[in-house]
């Protein structure tokens, strides 16, 4: 279970990353999107993939008698997931703010605060 | 059903049974406050003409924890708070040592400048949209990041601050800054998101968080655990967020765009959070795993110092020019990291603290500047001497300050780096930071020479007399920190021996671990 799982999250940290690399802002949009998911089902990979066993500790045990999935890292998933849900929120905005003042998706087109022509500094007093 | 139980459970093996005590509320003070603060100021967001005000007195306050966290530091040692009374490694503990509470209250001050500047710089539709809360919480983030002892939590403080710098720096939406922004953003969710993956490995390996738990349990687990691949990836992520070369152009692309006061704060506070994660995480954590990647570390410091001073020296727009300095100065704290000894580690951190102070004051003066002359560009400035010659003054201090040269209080750390790279032989490392310092002394002379002491050019357009006078605010807030580094420049002592103190807590973490675990044996 734990491999497939290690391969689905590398399969998707590839698709993220190939996303990333276009210069079209909705592409790598998607891509902010599945690598939110790529590292929140990383960390829930790590901690241990069992089905239906609840962490309780019985009334006269002092510790778990059989292996559970670890609950943390559900936990710390929990607080990824409302922070990139949030991040994706806010870039979706921005994005979209990007092209209705820009005019264009495209990095390389986005010069507005780096222009181009700019002239040189003066080479003398 | 709790009631009927007939079990009773020893909550002292889990639990702190007393509560906790009050002099160790101080060590979540700075954030609990900036919270708080930010919240009631978010409720009065409609109140224009009560934000400044309640801003500034919020900071004042900030400051004022900060000094108290630091003293106690300085007098007891490093001190730890465990959220809901959990023992450690169960609660997240929030621990302070003398490098936390030195940053602290370092960063306070640079925000209650910009608090201060910030009150005619940011104007009433900017305080409408939350200038003020968005500065404060950027704050909560920034302490937080410092004082947490727990690596997630470091993780969620960077976002907190990460959040609050995406509300300032799109403040005004102007074409330029949402272009800057969206490079920015994108960039940064990258880094930290990295920082949540190597985070993610952290916890599969070691099975805790809590920074001390982990120095306990390194030792034996470097025989096995794939630590150096960890290390990698928080190098990756950290350097990406301190702009280190090559992951440091989304900095040029985006500090010049927000308002000045935005510029000024984020080139002092935010890559600094990145240079502090590495001393956190590479050389306390992880110290085998960093000497192992020290020439790494010492090939991208060099490489980020050269090439953010090149960088500037080809620009036009000063705004664009200060934020190569910074990533310049970027590479002077890595310096500092790579060489991994005490002296090397103390020039780090005096640096940092300096380049908090002095980075946030040479954006504001250049702004000041730009307007008062009415571009930013230096082909079209020039002539702000004779008619504002204090403000003239205080920007070539400052950029003298910047370049490292006496009597200003970025001479000590240079002197401190220059000699712990010779120390240990690194005669290349001791060159390129010279080096650096000298090209640093051209850009910020010929910016000086250019746009302040060059008479203006006849056929540029006269100086505008209503943009001549510059705000009280915004002489207060420049002129507190050109204080700071003409007093530190010239009383240097106190700052080095803390920043000795902090290097050396970094490498004897023995108090630190003390102070979350009582019990625990010294290693």
């Amino acid at each position: 279970m734990e491999a497939l799982f290690s391969v689905l999250v590398g399969a998707l940290f590839a698709v993220s990353i190939y996303l990333f690399l276009s210069k079209h802002i909705i592409r790598v949009l998607m891509g902010v999107a599945i690598l939110g998911n790529a590292v929140n089902l990383l960390i829930f990979t790590n901690g241990r993939l069992l089905r239906e066993v609840p962490p309780v500790i019985a009334a006269d045990e002092y510790t778990l008698q059989q292996a559970a999935a670890n609950p943390l890292p559900q936990a710390l998933i929990l607080t990824a997931i409302v922070i990139s849900f949030s991040f994706f929120a806010f870039l979706l905005v921005l994005g979209y703010r990007a092209f209705q003042e820009l005019e264009t998706d495209d990095t390389d087109e986005m010069r507005v605060a780096e222009p181009a022509d700019e002239e040189a500094p003066p080479l003398g007093y | 059903m709790a009631a009927t139980s007939s079990h009773s459970v020893d909550l002292s093996q889990a639990m702190n049974v007393d509560p906790t005590p009050l002099a160790d509320w101080l060590v979540v003070m700075p954030v609990v406050w900036c919270l708080l603060a930010g919240a009631i100021l978010l409720m009065l967001r409609k109140r224009t003409e009560l934000q400044a005000s309640i801003g500034i007195v919020a900071l004042v306050g900030l400051c004022l924890l900060d000094a108290a966290l630091l003293w106690r530091v300085l007098e007891e040692g490093p001190f730890t708070m465990v959220m809901g009374r959990w023992l450690p490694p169960f609660g997240i503990a929030f621990t302070v040592d003398l490098l936390g509470a030195f940053f602290t209250m370092t960063s306070g001050l640079v925000a209650l400048a910009a608090g201060i500047f910030g009150r005619d710089d940011v104007d009433s539709t900017g305080r409408r949209y939350g200038f003020y809360p968005f500065l404060l919480l950027l704050m909560a983030g920034v302490s937080g990041a410092f004082l947490t002892g727990d690596v997630f939590n470091l993780y969620v403080w960077f976002e907190v601050l990460l959040i609050s710098s995406f509300g300032l720096l799109v403040l005004g939406s102007e074409r330029e800054q949402i272009d800057g922004a969206t490079k920015y953003a994108f960039l940064n969710l990258v880094g930290t998101t990295l920082f949540l993956v190597a985070t993610g490995y952290l916890y599969g390996l070691f099975g805790t968080l809590n920074m001390a738990d982990i120095l306990i349990k390194a030792p034996e687990l470097r025989q096995t655990a794939p630590l150096m691949t960890l290390v990698c990836l928080y190098l990756l992520a950290f350097a990406m967020k301190a702009a280190a070369f090559p992951v440091n152009f989304w900095l040029p692309a985006s500090y010049h765009t927000p308002k000045l006061v935005v510029s000024g704060l984020f080139g002092g506070l935010l890559t600094k959070i990145g240079i502090y994660a590495l001393l956190r995480v590479l050389v306390m954590l992880f110290p085998i795993e960093r000497a192992e990647l020290g020439w790494v570390i010492a090939v991208l410091a060099a490489g980020t110092m050269l090439l953010g001073v090149l960088g500037a020296l080809a620009q036009n727009d000063t705004r664009r020019a200060v934020g190569f300095l910074v990533i310049s100065g970027i590479g002077m704290m890595l310096a500092g990291i790579a060489l991994g000894s005490p002296s090397g580690l103390a020039g780090a951190i005096l640096y940092a603290a300096h380049s908090m102070v002095v980075m946030t004051a040479i954006y504001f003066a250049a702004g000041i500047g730009g307007r008062v002359s009415g571009s930013f560009l230096l082909s079209r400035s020039g002539g702000i001497y004779p008619s504002h010659l204090v403000l003239a003054f205080a920007t070539l201090a400052l950029f003298l300050s910047m370049a490292g040269l006496p009597p200003f209080s970025g001479l000590w750390p240079k002197v401190m780096l220059v000699k712990a790279a010779l120390d240990v032989g690194e005669w290349w490392l001791a060159g390129a930071i010279l080096v650096t310092g000298f090209l640093t002394t051209i850009t910020v002379g010929r910016i000086w020479a250019l746009a302040y002491w060059k008479p203006r050019a006849a056929d540029a357009e006269p100086l505008d007399p209503a943009s001549q006078k510059v705000p009280m605010t915004s002489v207060i807030g420049l002129g507190m920190l050109t204080v700071l580094t003409v007093v530190f420049g010239l009383w240097p002592e106190p700052l080095i021996a803390i920043s000795q103190d902090a290097a050396r807590g970094l490498i004897d973490t023995s108090s630190f671990v003390l102070s979350v675990f009582p019990g625990e044996v010294p290693q």
